[in-house]
């Protein structure tokens, strides 16, 4: 012990002559910029997905609906509600929003006397830190998701602009896996689907190597998982909630992944589809494109003895015979059919109900019936619209791609002019450009919409491809005149489109007729649309009761006026297969609940 | 002359296996709690203690008072949820946790870290290294009735939260890292702000805290040659961390088995001899003037790239394969470490906290306190710097 010991601690004294370092006023100190306060969220972009809500290991996150929030296919309609007694500020609800519209403010301090007021729905409930732009938010180089869809192996252009060998070479297991990965399953997809497939629970099955499960929740809602994996418009990635801020998960072609696993041999053990009792009754389906197949499908599964009434020499309908093999090989088509088949589903071919037998025969022989034929009519500009389109050398999309499915040799001149903006403009495009590359060595097409491209319907990877392909694309001209000398067609006149909408929304194109140009062309392709044909219930006359546009009028299950007649697929939804699907599943139910006398 | 020590030869009696012989019934003995509500216990813990006179004869550690079933519920999170639950192990030093959990998950789930993020994450466990000091400082001094270096060293180590504030966006759970990196980087002038606080902290340790205490006659009297641990049992009782060093058993994780960039950085392991309280509070100051040095040089040579984040596996359903690891590290009460088993699932099937407290507390403390005074109880159980929590994980 020293003197010094008892001493020096005096030396603290000197503290009692400073002025203190204590904050005076603690609760007006603010936050740091980036503190983790209470939370924001931008009404708009969040988009109710959820994510939020499954990541908070406090279970402070409840997803509530929310007043004048609408439920939309691309939004649940719900929005975040945090209850600050469970809230630990982790922000990790912040870092997982997929859309980036949950963020925290740096306010720290509330002071409320009613205890229930600390659950709240941020930015739906006005709070004085909502407009606060300090506080917590995602830091750069950090991130949770992985943004980047796994890249899919194509055909190079050159390898496939004269070939008709599929394109898209489908996910090895490691990128299947890696892309399955990505998925939020908030479920937002779902509801998008026109046949509700469970795209989560099969995008886990994936994740988890089950591919047999993934088959079993692929045929619970959709019998052509081939077709759809790869040709589907797939809503369900339009509205995917990781397109935000960054790829949407390629839904479509996971699908893919588990059809193409399975060898048909092994769909029945797996389905637990080996024996269905039959039940006596029957359904003749007419046509047998994604609706018919559909409505078949389920109508076996229930023990009906359904009997496919098919016009064409094969299978499949526009699956078949609109959209071009190098994006849904036949083979693939086939396997889907011929696993229905295998239910003890009869198919006729080259039997046009309406000429080779009659609705009236069959509607004696059956106790209800499907139907479900499709727009197979192409459809032209007439001549007052389009001069000189009533040229032989002016053809329907349609009518080309069917021929060529058909083996049939179809007109291939040199220079070939298309009019469309749609996936059929580009499937005939891209079929004439093949069948160019091959016979002249070069492709010389031009494809004008009538759309800007931002707009155009066809989709975007479409686009691209064709112009790999050596296809010019034309966006915002619209077609004026076919220009004929000494009766051959030389080219096509064409204005500029400034818009294709009016102010209602209706289709109504208006043009810059200062602003024209000239394509040169030998032949002219129209894709404009198609047209069905439904004479065979011409003979019902008025107890078939007709809609608008010259639709057959349906319930909701696509029952028509006459209870045995069930009408869907493209010629009542429009053209796509999955609402074809979609419209065939629910319709099998209705004739279920029909013939069961459930339903009148 | 009167001889003022009196005769203690014969007492305390001892049992034939050499324990104290207490006989309750003979009234010459007391049952005394000490916690757990009490201000010389860290944290809610309580000591049982049997006194004769002012003597300890016998003394229980009880715990229970706290338990919240961290190691449990995280069974029950997936893996990525489990990180704003295992920073509650440690109030005063969460990020230990934080980066045992992000360590384990990360070897198990074959994760690499980006070098950036090393960096940062060495920089926030030397933070709450030197905060936590701060506070022990201050709760040491607080147990031998010095509260006026308490609150010098609250300020400082709230100088030092207000730098986590800026760059986790906490002050007391940072939850900065994360399996995979950590949250952010860091802001721009914080170095220059640390600096200044560093500054601060090394004035006032080595001036007027260290007259307080060092330099003081009543901290020496009632700490030196107090609270002595006998270097022989450090190893059977699991000693680690300063409690060990200061008895001259030199162990530090980081030096002997270096992680994240610590193999990097210059630094010496601060040790004594004497293992008595004052020297595992010596061991202490020159342990955080160490964090102090470390944190200047990790602001120095940090690497100027920005990627502070792995490319990780959806943390939704991330599924790490089956295996089992122990990560350890450091902490400022000895060695801190996560042992997690993992069954191929989403969730851990188990993870096992180690924390130094448990030793610590428990059974070593219990072994000091016998024939001790009472009054030194406080200092002593502060001196051997204990956590609670980490016992009932």
């Amino acid at each position: 012990m020293k003197i010094k010991d008892v001493l020096q601690p005096f030396t603290a004294w000197k503290n009692l002559v400073k002025e203190p370092i204590t904050i005076g006023e603690p609760h007006k100190r603010e936050g740091a910029p980036r503190y983790r306060g209470f939370h924001q969220n931008s009404m708009d972009k969040c988009i109710g997905c959820g994510t939020c809500e499954d990541i908070c290991q406090n279970a402070a996150i409840d997803m509530v609906p929310v007043e004048g929030q609408e439920t939309t296919h691309s939004d649940s309609g719900l929005r975040p509600k945090i209850d600050y007694g469970r809230c630990c500020w982790c922000a990790l609800c912040v870092d997982i929003c997929t859309t980036g519209s949950l963020t925290m403010s740096n306010e720290f301090k509330w002071v409320e006397v009613d205890p229930d007021a600390f659950r709240f729905i941020p930015g739906a409930d006005k709070k004085p830190w909502d407009d606060i732009e300090a506080g917590y938010d995602r830091a750069d180089h950090y991130e949770l998701h992985n943004f980047e869809r796994e890249d899919m192996v194509e055909l190079a252009p050159e390898v496939r602009d004269h070939s008709f060998v599929e394109i898209v070479q489908g996910y090895s297991k490691t990128q299947a896996q890696k892309e399955a990965d990505r998925c939020v399953e908030c479920g937002i997809c779902v509801a998008t689907c026109p046949a509700h497939m469970g795209i989560p629970d099969y995008i886990r099955a994936i994740r988890e190597d089950d591919i047999e499960l993934g088959l079993k929740i692929l045929y619970e809602t959709n019998p052509l998982p081939e077709v759809c994996g790869r040709i589907c418009t797939h809503n369900c990635e339009a509205v995917c909630s990781m397109k935000y801020r960054g790829d949407a998960i390629s839904i479509r072609w996971l699908k893919r992944y588990i059809a193409d696993q399975v060898a048909l041999s092994d769909y029945k053990g797996i389905l637990n589809q080996n024996t269905i009792e039959n039940n006596g009754k029957k359904v003749a389906v007419i046509g047998s494109g994604p609706a018919g197949l559909s409505a078949a499908y389920y109508l076996a599964l229930l023990g009906y003895g359904v009997k496919i009434f098919e016009a064409f020499p094969e299978s499949g309908g526009m699956m078949r015979y609109g959209i071009p093999e190098y994006r849904l090989p036949y083979d693939q088509i086939d396997k889907d059919v011929d696993y229905i088949l295998s239910l003890g589903v009869e198919i006729e071919y080259n039997t046009r109900v309406g000429k080779d037998i009659t609705l009236e025969t069959l509607q004696k022989e059956y106790d209800a019936i499907f139907a479900g034929t499709g727009l197979h009519i192409g459809r032209k500009l007439p001549e007052k619209f389009l001069p000189g389109s009533d040229h032989e050398h002016v053809f329907a999309a349609a009518d080309l791609l069917r021929e060529v499915t058909m083996g049939q040799e179809i007109h291939v001149p040199k220079k070939v002019a298309v009019i469309g903006g749609g996936n059929v403009a580009m499937d005939i495009s891209r079929t004439i450009a093949r069948l160019q590359k091959v016979k002249y060595g070069k492709v010389q097409l031009t494809t004008t919409a009538l759309e800007t491209e931002e707009i155009m319907p066809a989709d975007r990877e479409e686009i691209v491809e064709s112009r790999e392909e050596g296809i010019v694309i034309m966006p915002g001209w619209g077609p004026v005149k076919v220009e004929t000398k000494e009766g051959k067609i030389t080219g096509l006149h064409l204005r500029e489109c400034i818009s294709v909408f009016d102010e209602t929304g209706r289709f109504g194109p208006k043009f810059n007729e200062d602003n024209t140009t000239f394509v040169e062309a030998d032949m002219i392709v129209e894709s404009i649309g198609q047209g069905m044909d439904i004479s065979y219930t011409e003979s019902l006359g008025d107890k078939l009761e007709m809609g608008e546009r010259g639709k057959v009028k349906t319930d909701g299950y696509y029952q028509s006026s006459l209870p045995w007649l069930f009408i869907g697929g493209d010629i009542v939804q429009g053209p796509d297969v999955i609402h074809g699907i979609a419209n065939g599943h629910l319709a099998a139910k209705g004739i279920d609940k029909f013939i069961r006398g459930e339903k009148s | 002359m009167v001889n003022w020590k009196e005769d203690r030869s014969k007492f305390p009696e001892k049992n034939p296996d050499g324990t104290n012989k207490i006989d309750l019934n003979s009234h010459k003995f007391v049952k005394i709690w000490q916690g757990p509500q009490h201000p010389g216990v860290t944290g809610n813990m309580a000591l049982e203690l049997t006194v004769q006179g002012d003597e300890i004869m016998e003394s229980k550690t009880h715990v229970g008072y706290l338990h919240r079933g961290f190691e449990k519920l995280m069974e029950r999170r997936r893996y990525i949820q489990c990180f704003p639950i295992c920073i509650r192990v440690c109030v005063p030093e969460p990020d230990s946790n934080e980066y045992c959990l992000a360590a384990a998950a990360e070897e198990l789930g074959g994760i690499e870290v980006p070098e950036k993020a090393k960096w940062l994450r060495t920089l926030a466990l030397e933070m709450a290294r030197l905060a936590n000091y701060l506070q022990w400082t201050g709760g040491q001094c607080g147990s031998l009735g010095m509260g006026t270096v308490g609150q010098w060293t609250m300020y400082l180590r709230d100088y030092v939260l207000d730098r986590f504030e800026e760059l986790t966006g906490g002050r007391v759970y940072h939850m900065y890292i994360i399996p995979g990196g950590v949250r952010s980087n860091v802001p721009d002038g914080f170095e220059k702000r640390m600096n200044e606080v560093l500054d601060e902290i090394e004035t006032v340790m080595n001036k007027d805290i260290y007259n307080m205490m060092f330099n003081n006659a009543v901290f020496k009297t009632r700490t030196v040659g107090v609270g002595y641990i006998d270097p022989k049992i450090m190893e059977d009782y699991g000693v680690t961390g300063p409690n060990a060093r200061a008895g001259g058993l030199i162990k530090d994780v980081r030096k002997d088995y270096p992680y994240l960039i610590y193999d990097k950085l210059d630094f010496e392991v601060a040790h004594g001899k004497d293992s008595d309280i004052y020297t595992r509070a010596m061991v202490r100051r020159n342990d955080l003037l160490t964090s102090v040095s470390l944190i200047r040089q990790i602001l120095a040579k940090m690497p100027k790239d920005r990627e502070i984040m792995a490319k990780m596996p959806n943390v939704l359903h991330w599924k790490i394969p089956k295996g089992q690891t122990y990560a350890r590290i450091e902490a400022s009460r000895g060695e801190f470490g996560y042992f997690m088993t993992s069954d191929g699932s989403a969730y851990p099937r188990r993870i096992v906290v180690r924390g130094p407290s448990y030793t610590h507390a428990m059974s070593l403390f219990e072994k000091m306190l016998i024939n001790a005074n009472i009054a030194d109880v406080a200092a002593t159980m502060v001196s051997l710097h204990t956590c609670p929590p980490e016992i009932e994980r």
